[in-house]
């Protein structure tokens, strides 16, 4: 067990336990992560009678075919690719767990970039039978250098490698040991942490949600790639520190219509960045300035007395401010305003990026118009060198300056998601173009 | 019929604090509806699944107030109307709920029928008695055009049928109600593109990461009343190939079949045409969450006649406008 592993089982009273996990897969076209994704829904029950009803007619007397289960659109059925994220859920008796299951080729990058904003953690699949593990030093292949790097790149908590396919080497222990080092020295190389690497079979279920059978014991005692995904922490933004609120609603108070419809109480609605509120905090209003002291939280109906990061607070102010959907609330004098910032730029559109030109972002709740001033570089995700670039394709990474017509209160991603990420939409066609993860703010 | 339920000990064993935060980000995307659009409408059928974004909804947007026996708990308003499409074919029970909901909590209803729909010549059925789930599409736009809604919030669940496991939280229209695949917008972190052109409009799906357990586990903790076809009780049936068709005004026996009564319980409220139950002794939400841990046979399979004829049916009815 590796020592991070090792640290994160023994902290069971983590609180983020409770909450559905999310993970992302990444394996490339032949790796079996379908198969793996099958044998988790197929083995937690997730899969339900007329489900394999379908599947066992097109198995047409062959053994099952779990990589079927999950099939998306019958578009992609008729040209046997997949297209886009697919989430998938299952369940066991401590935690729930939603798979972000993102499709191995085409568009590789964007889905990817998709499934793991957000995730808490990846799985990135090593099929051990496309690697020579006669050798001293094993060669990893490409796709399992880019898949973890871009994970890492995207900030993705938790990695875990799960090297597949280990009933059809003919000795597993072995072969797995020497897997694991080049894992282990190509993660070091890249400054990933590596959280865990689990040794499993797909096809015949073995270490998925079953510990290992006698034949692996004297090579690997566990844990399950199940038990480790069930230790596995999610993320919890920072709850001590300074308020971070983005507002995201303005509701007038029910049932107090008396007092005029300019008087109206209202209520300030928001999921905490980081930090928390109670009641007779003083706050500031972002971009106005103004303070205020908070006399009462809602949440969800109901009258609380305080609120922490994750949770959405409803704050009801001692005076009237000009507050609006966009703003944000914070520690008086806590928060730096900024117009300008550098970020990792994912960009999803087959429309390229181009320095100059407006787009809109969205940070927190706030549409704000904005350039990319400079395209710094683009990285090559299979080594994660900086290349020069003038434009972004669809597809590619890399790290820009962005400027904003209003200033806002971003943070290193690395320290808040919710402050240090912004999506990119073209304001010409409306779509979702790109991803910013905030590095640093001017 | 499934197995005996013995269910009195089981919440409490469950671990259920991840509905807290399923709770929690339903309630977001809720009031994300409310505040990115001009005309939202809720899509209430009065299943188990509208119920459960209206509680939601009232969770967002009302106060919680102490019961006094009207069947209201909560004070305030919602920010938009419900929307129920009515195919005429409803069971009589689920519209006695449905009026008697929003009559206990005051909301504004607004029913489209499909019945408007086949006088205006908008809805040509092949026959009289013809399932009408496939053109509830048809009533639905014309609602959305007539009332000019640019955000319809829906109760469909990603866990339910292979088409929408890629489904997007806020799921977008073309000017003609069509949902293109290749058009869907990535969607990451909870940064939402809420932006539409005049003419387009959004779905959005709060409870997208539920599953069927999880909507049950929730009934039951917030005990949320539902439509009583929704528990165990007697009705007349017609077994027909491995399902239980209900006896019905529009599903009569066909030649040689034989009625039967049988204690059943339905698993989705719909076209009565379409719509069967499956036998069961769940009496209580609770009951059912047994039922489910247990049960073999998925939601949309033991219960819609109209999915069984294609692997993807769902997905050609989605990219007609269905919900």
């Amino acid at each position: 067990m590796s020592a991070v592993l090792n640290k994160l089982v023994h902290q069971q009273d983590i609180d983020t336990h409770h909450r559905a996990l999310r993970f992302l897969t990444a394996g490339s076209v032949d790796d079996g992560k379908s198969t793996l994704i099958g044998r988790l829904l197929y083995d937690s029950r997730a899969i339900l009678a007329d489900q394999l009803d379908t599947l066992e007619k097109r198995a047409a007397g062959q053994p099952i075919d779990l990589s079927l289960l999950t099939d998306g659109l019958e578009a992609e059925r008729e040209q046997g690719i997949r297209i886009d994220v697919a989430y998938r859920y299952f369940a066991t008796k401590s935690r729930k767990f939603i798979i972000a299951d993102a499709p191995g080729h085409e568009q590789y990058t964007r889905n990817m970039v998709t499934a793991a904003a957000g995730s808490d953690a990846a799985v990135v699949l090593v099929d051990i039978t496309k690697l020579d593990c006669s050798v001293g030093a094993v060669q990893l292949l490409p796709q399992t250098r880019r898949h973890s790097l871009l994970a890492h790149l995207l900030r993705v908590p938790s990695i875990v490698f799960a090297v597949n396919k280990l009933d059809a080497v003919a000795e597993p222990g072995p072969a797995f040991a020497a897997v694991s080092k080049a894992l282990h020295a190509f993660a070091a190389q890249a400054g990933i942490e590596v959280t865990a690497i689990v040794p499993v079979s797909a096809l015949r279920g073995d270490n998925v949600t079953q510990p290992p059978g006698d034949d692996w014991a004297a090579w690997y005692p566990g844990p399950s790639l199940l038990q480790v995904l069930e230790s596995l922490p999610g993320v919890q933004e920072r709850v001590e520190g300074q308020l971070l609120l983005p507002v995201q609603y303005v509701a007038r108070e029910p049932g107090e219509q008396s007092e005029g419809a300019g008087n109206q109480p209202r209520t300030l609605w928001g999921r905490i960045a980081h930090g928390q509120v109670q009641a007779g905090d003083e706050i500031q209003i972002l971009p106005s300035g103004q303070t205020a002291i908070v006399t009462g939280l809602r949440r969800a109906g109901a009258t609380v007395e305080h609120c922490v990061a994750g949770e959405s607070a409803g704050l009801l102010l001692d005076r009237q401010l000009d507050v609006s959907r966009g703003d944000w609330i914070v520690t008086p004098g806590s928060a730096r305003l900024t117009q300008s910032f550098d970020a990792t730029l994912a960009w999803l559109d087959t429309e390229p990026a181009v320095a100059g030109r407006k787009y809109w972002l969205r940070h927190g709740n706030r549409w704000v118009q904005a350039r990319i001033a400079a395209i710094e570089h683009r990285m090559d995700i299979h080594s994660l060198q900086a290349q020069a670039a003038i434009q972004l394709n669809v597809n590619e990474i890399g790290r820009v300056r962005i400027e904003t017509q209003s200033a806002l209160p971003v943070e290193p991603y690395a320290e808040n998601r919710i402050a240090g990420s912004l999506i990119v939409v073209d304001p010409a066609t409306n779509r979702t173009s790109g991803a910013l993860l905030v590095s640093q703010g001017h | 019929m499934n197995a005996p339920i013995h269910s009195k000990n089981l919440l409490p064993t469950f671990d259920q604090r991840h509905l807290d935060h399923l709770e929690e980000e339903a309630i977001f995307i809720l009031r994300e509806v409310a505040a990115a659009f001009e005309r939202p409408a809720l899509l209430f059928s009065s299943g188990k699944d509208s119920c459960v974004v209206l509680r939601l909804a009232e969770k967002a947007f009302k106060t919680r107030i102490a019961a006094d026996g009207s069947g209201n708990e909560f004070k305030g308003r919602l920010p938009f109307p419900l929307l129920h499409v009515d195919t005429g074919h409803n069971f009589p029970e689920v519209i006695a709920f449905r009026d008697q909901l929003v009559q206990a909590n005051g909301e504004r209803l607004i029913v489209a029928h499909m019945d408007e729909s086949i006088k205006n010549g908008t809805v040509r059925l092949a026959h009289p008695l013809e399932s009408r789930n496939g053109h509830q599409t048809v009533t639905l736009l014309e609602a959305i055009e007539q009332h000019r809604f640019d955000v319809l919030i829906g109760g469909a669940r990603r866990d339910e049928e292979k088409a929408r496991a890629k489904e997007r939280i806020f799921s977008h229209r073309d000017s003609f109600g069509q949902w293109q695949p290749k058009e869907q917008r990535p969607e990451l972190w909870t940064l939402f593109n809420t932006r539409i052109r005049p003419g387009e409009h959004m779905r959005a799906f709060p409870i997208s990461n539920w599953t069927e357990l999880d909507v049950w586990l929730y009934l039951a903790r917030e005990n949320i009343p539902l439509p009583s076809l929704y528990y165990s009780h007697q009705r007349a049936v017609i077994r027909r190939k491995g399902l239980l068709v209900p006896l019905t005004a529009v599903t009569p026996p066909e030649a040689g079949e034989t009625v039967s009564t049988a204690t059943v319980r339905f698993r989705t409220v719909g076209d009565m045409t379409c719509t069967c139950p499956v036998e069961s002794l769940a009496a209580s939400a609770t009951d059912i969450v047994a039922e489910t841990l247990t049960v073999t046979v998925s939601e949309r399979g033991a219960t819609r006649m109209d999915d069984r004829t294609s692997e993807a049916s769902m997905e050609r009815r989605k990219k007609e406008g269905y919900f």
